[in-house]
């Protein structure tokens, strides 16, 4: 940058500039006789008043924490509680020998060199007067063989704090979550006074969306102390509050039905409460035990974890993105009646495919020579691909993406867990924006099928089949029912009230369908209709894994295990009374009527005998 | 103007003084910031409980300081002139990148991993932005016309706000004051600063409402620091009685009971006047107030000496900086001030502060020593 027309005064600037440094330089000294001046204040004038607080009887301000809230199942079982446990702790000063007691130590009770190595890097780091954990969990026995020899210990002590326990372990581990250490990251966000002696707080589930409710507040004890920090005398205590205890919606017994039907697959259970919307079981299977994560798991479990194949990690339920296969095809067909598109009575040729026309790819049905002439309520029972081609070529993308949307599709569902998938319901504009590409009709055709794009979560999929059961009154899933603490009793989730209008003679046709799906002689879940009392409305669904080429034949016995076909399952029953609804997702299980199928019919027959005793 | 370079001969003699000018350092304040990290070393070792891991990371990165003070001793203020904006746009650039990856990332991030170190551009920032401004400022006449206050406003703002995102309150604080500190030296009439602090009081409802809860909580306890006293009152309110119990004299050197006790948190790095306060006393504290303005004093020597607007606009502007960290923080401990993360100057424990201030000095010794004619 040059200056052809500005001269600069050299003079002028010169004494510009030497009058603002020795500005500067009164204005350093004058900031600096303030702060003279305080501490002048501070030591002199207020020198015995401070000198009072911090010399013999030190006042200290120690916070009080309050026990963490209980969760208990919707029948009162506890699904995470606190027990205490007990810590050996020492305290390097009050010691002559460190070694020798180590030595002593080690002795009478279990303590590997690896616990004496912890132990002795962590006193490096502390303070010689603070008391250092040895032992991290004590047995009853180690409790008892040391309580006989303390007083041979000076400055050795147990130490008893509350640690969270979860007695599901597994079983309930995606919905309950587990606590942990506060990590760095989140002390910087937490209000400092309310954790102040806290040393957990909820990493996930239903621990982390209900943190503030669990934690309670924290209250602080004012006591004197003298120099060696002993304890004189307690001048005012302002006690915590517990947190609060939540009640979920859930039922454990039925949870451990479902996990159990699913053992020796990957996928995801979720029952839920047709009437309220609550949740009765909300499996993702592998779980895993979220105990250790509460004390601080090891970093190599962590890392096999992590690194599982099965990854048990993973929250199927909230986040697994699934296609719904024909699963979707009830609200297909739906979609086609309320948009007037065909009628429940019609009848369409099926061939075994489907073409475009002037266009030389076949669509497949999954029935190799075609399904003949069928209605819709054969289209669904048998679950032919061909009539759904062709109503979705009739529908349109922009129709079926309208109608789905309302029952939830491509968004989440609201539950009160964090980090959910909202799936995802494809469009025009969608694919515009995400792929630059116009849409294509064959889309549209596989949108139909519940293929292409489309992807669901096993929550999302419950979701709408509840709502469908409820004849279009959206149901909302939700997991605490109460939250219950000194101050009363409240529920945990406002319920919405949105409704979707459908026309009722449309959705009974859909529903007759999808109890033909497991009653009929025909239907592709009729293995589940046995020794019930009551009518189950249900639709199979497969999800291909692995793209089949034109004419080529899938055989799921040629194909590895983790490319076969996952298996679905949504329902709802009684048929004709609906309390219940059950999504099954089963990866890798083949077909949906003979694997995911009986799962559901396990999960509701509980459900529906136990509220029958009721 | 003569051509070749002459260094001061006023000193007398010696292999040392010799050394250290063949170095470029400036002798004066080579010693008094040598005097303030001895200091430190002894307030960090009674502050961090006599831990000598402490101590030793704290020498190695007073080392590093040193060293890079060195280096930029040697280079010639031109070259500063000349890649100052090179440097500025680096610094904005690596902001930006920081802020970025902290949205993909989780939550806060300040730093860039390098590898080896952590490199926080908001450090670079500190240095690059009185630099930029002292640039821009010095190709016009002084005192500066508004448009450039308004280009040079624009300068400050910019590296201001990224920092104050981070989040990194004192940071911030720190860079805007540089950025001022040059405005100030280069003759901003007394009625544009006037309005700038009528401006900067009618928009705190608005910073107000741009502040996090924490940098909330923050001013709050400050302004009442009894309404909270286990949580946001409790650092002002230990730090006052450790400063308090002092008395003239203090407890004597590892005699603090306050931070020995862990009353007083953050001992070692922000809070470390107090545990400095209460061991020394007030004699100790006015101590080390008048070791600071010796420092500040040498340096405004030095930038009165300087022979371009460049490099006077910058040296002082460096040394006017110097004294907002010690007053912000000093302030902060005895409760005069809010609790803004700014630490004590080379005292405080904390890496890359420390490397920063030094390179600071080893501009301000750049620029006494390069010096073409006296």
């Amino acid at each position: 940058m040059s200056n052809m027309y500005a001269i600069k005064d050299h003079s002028f600037e010169n004494q510009l500039y030497i009058n603002r440094i020795v500005v500067a330089f009164i204005a350093i000294i004058l900031l600096t006789s303030g702060l003279i001046t305080r501490l002048v204040y501070l030591q002199i004038v207020g020198h015995e008043h401070y000198s009072l607080l911090a010399k013999d009887n030190s006042i200290k301000i120690v916070p009080l924490i309050p026990t963490r809230g209980m969760i208990y199942d919707r029948h009162g079982k506890v699904l995470a509680e606190n027990t205490p446990s007990y810590r050996l702790e020492v305290i390097p000063e009050q010691i002559k020998n460190m070694d020798d007691t180590l030595l002593r130590l080690q002795k009478l009770l279990d303590i590997s060199n690896e616990e004496i190595d912890q132990f002795q890097k962590l006193r490096k780091r502390q303070k010689r007067f603070a008391s250092t954990p040895l032992l991290l969990s004590m047995s009853d026995e180690e409790l008892a063989k040391f309580a006989v020899v303390r007083p041979y210990f000076p400055g050795v002590d147990i130490h008893t704090q509350l640690v969270r326990h979860y007695p599901y372990s597994d079983l309930a581990a995606h919905v309950v979550g587990y606590v942990g250490r506060i990590n760095e990251a989140e002390l910087k966000e937490l209000p400092i006074a309310e954790y102040r002696g806290s040393s957990h707080i909820g990493k996930l589930g239903i621990e982390r969306s209900y943190e503030n409710e669990l934690h309670g507040k924290t209250g602080y004890a004012e006591i004197e102390t003298n120099v060696q920090a002993r304890l004189l005398n307690t001048l005012n205590e302002v006690n915590p509050d517990p947190g609060a205890n939540l009640y979920l919606t859930l039922d454990i017994d039925l949870q451990k039905t479902a996990y159990d039907a699913l053992a020796g697959f990957n996928g995801a259970v979720v029952a839920i409460d047709i009437k309220t919307g609550g949740v009765l079981a909300f499996v993702s299977r592998p779980g895993f035990d979220p105990n250790p994560f509460v004390v601080g798991i090891a970093n190599e479990d962590y890392q096999d974890l992590q690194s599982s194949e099965n990854q048990p990690l993973y929250n199927r339920a909230l986040r697994g993105l699934y296609p719904p296969g024909s699963t979707i095809k009830p609200f297909i067909a739906l979609a086609g009646l309320e948009n007037a598109a065909i009628n429940p009575e019609q009848k369409l040729y099926c061939p075994g495919y489907y073409q475009i026309p002037g266009v030389t790819h076949k669509y497949r049905d999954w029935k190799k020579g075609g399904h003949g002439s069928v209605d819709l309520n054969q289209a669904i029972t048998e679950s032919c691909d061909v009539y759904f081609y062709r109503l979705a070529a009739t529908l349109g993308i922009d129709n079926m993406y309208s109608f789905l949307q309302k029952f939830g599709f491509g968004e989440k569902t609201g539950i009160d867990l964090m980090g959910e998938k909202s799936g995802l319901l494809p469009s025009r504009e969608w694919k515009r924006e995400q792929k630059n590409q116009a849409w294509y009709p064959g889309e549209t055709l596989i949108t139909g099928i519940g293929q292409g794009y489309l992807q669901v979560t096993p929550v999302q999929l419950a979701r709408a089949t509840a709502t469908l059961a409820n004849k279009g009154k959206v149901v909302t899933p939700f997991l605490v029912n109460k939250i219950v603490n000194v101050q009363g009793t409240r529920p945990g989730v406002e319920s919405g009230n949105n409704i979707i209008p459908l026309t009722p003679s449309n959705v009974n046709s859909v529903i007759d369908a999808m109890i033909n799906v497991v009653h009929s002689a025909h239907g592709t879940a009729k293995g589940i209709n046995k020794d019930i009392s009551y009518q189950i409305a249900g639709k199979t669904g497969t999800a291909q894994v692995m793209g089949i080429k034109q004419g080529a034949k899938y055989n799921e016995n040629n194909i590895d295990f983790k490319f076969r076909d996952h298996a679905l399952f949504v329902s709802f029953a009684p048929a004709n009374d609906p309390k219940i609804a059950v999504a099954v997702v089963v990866e890798n299980g083949g077909h949906g009527g003979s694997v995911a199928a009986p799962i559901a019919g396990q999960v509701i027959k509980q459900f529906l005998q136990e509220n029958n005793e009721n | 103007m003569k051509t070749e370079t002459r260094h001061e001969q006023f000193e007398p003699p010696s292999v040392l003084g010799n050394f250290l000018r063949s170095l470029h350092i400036d002798i004066p304040l080579f010693i008094g910031l040598i005097l303030t990290s001895l200091l430190s070393l002894l307030v960090l070792y009674s502050a961090g409980s006599q831990n000598m891991d402490v101590l030793m990371r704290q020498v190695s990165r007073l080392g590093l300081a040193f060293f890079f003070m060195t280096v930029l001793a040697h280079i010639d203020p031109y070259q500063f002139k000349r890649y100052a904006t090179l440097l500025f746009g680096l610094g904005i650039f690596l902001l930006v990148a920081v802020l970025i990856m902290g949205q993909i990332g989780k939550g806060a991030q300040r730093w860039l991993e390098l590898g080896f170190f952590r490199f926080q551009p908001s450090e670079m920032i500190k240095i690059t932005t009185p630099m930029m401004i002292a640039w821009y400022l010095a190709e016009y006449p002084l005192p500066p016309k508004s448009k450039q206050l308004f280009i040079a406003t624009i300068l400050i703002v910019i590296p201001t706000l990224l920092i104050a995102k981070q989040p990194d309150l004192g940071t911030a604080l720190l860079v805007a004051s540089s950025g001022a500190g040059v405005l100030f030296f280069a003759g901003l009439s007394w009625r544009f600063m006037t309005a700038i602090v009528v401006t900067l009081a009618s928009l705190t409802p608005i910073i107000w409402h741009f502040m996090r809860g924490y940098q909330r909580d923050r001013v709050l306890t400050f302004l009442n620091p009894e309404a909270d006293p286990l949580g946001r009152g409790y650092h002002i309110i230990q730090s006052k009685i450790a400063i308090g119990s002092g008395g003239i004299y203090g407890k004597g050197w590892l005699g603090s009971t306050q931070s020995e006790l862990d009353f007083l948190p953050e001992s070692s790095t922000d809070f470390i006047f107090a545990v400095f306060a209460e061991e020394f006393g007030l004699s100790g504290c006015l101590g080390l107030l008048i070791l600071y303005l010796l420092i500040i004093a040498r340096c405004l020597y030095i930038a009165s000496q300087a022979q371009d607007t460049f490099s006077r606009l910058l040296a002082s502007s460096l040394a006017f900086t110097f004294f907002v960290y010690v007053f912000v923080n000093i302030g902060m401990v005895i409760g005069v001030l809010p609790v803004v993360g700014v630490p004590l100057p080379l005292i405080s424990y904390g890496g890359t502060s420390i490397v920063t201030l030094l390179a600071g000095f080893g501009i301000l010794m750049s620029i006494h020593t390069h010096r073409k004619f006296r």
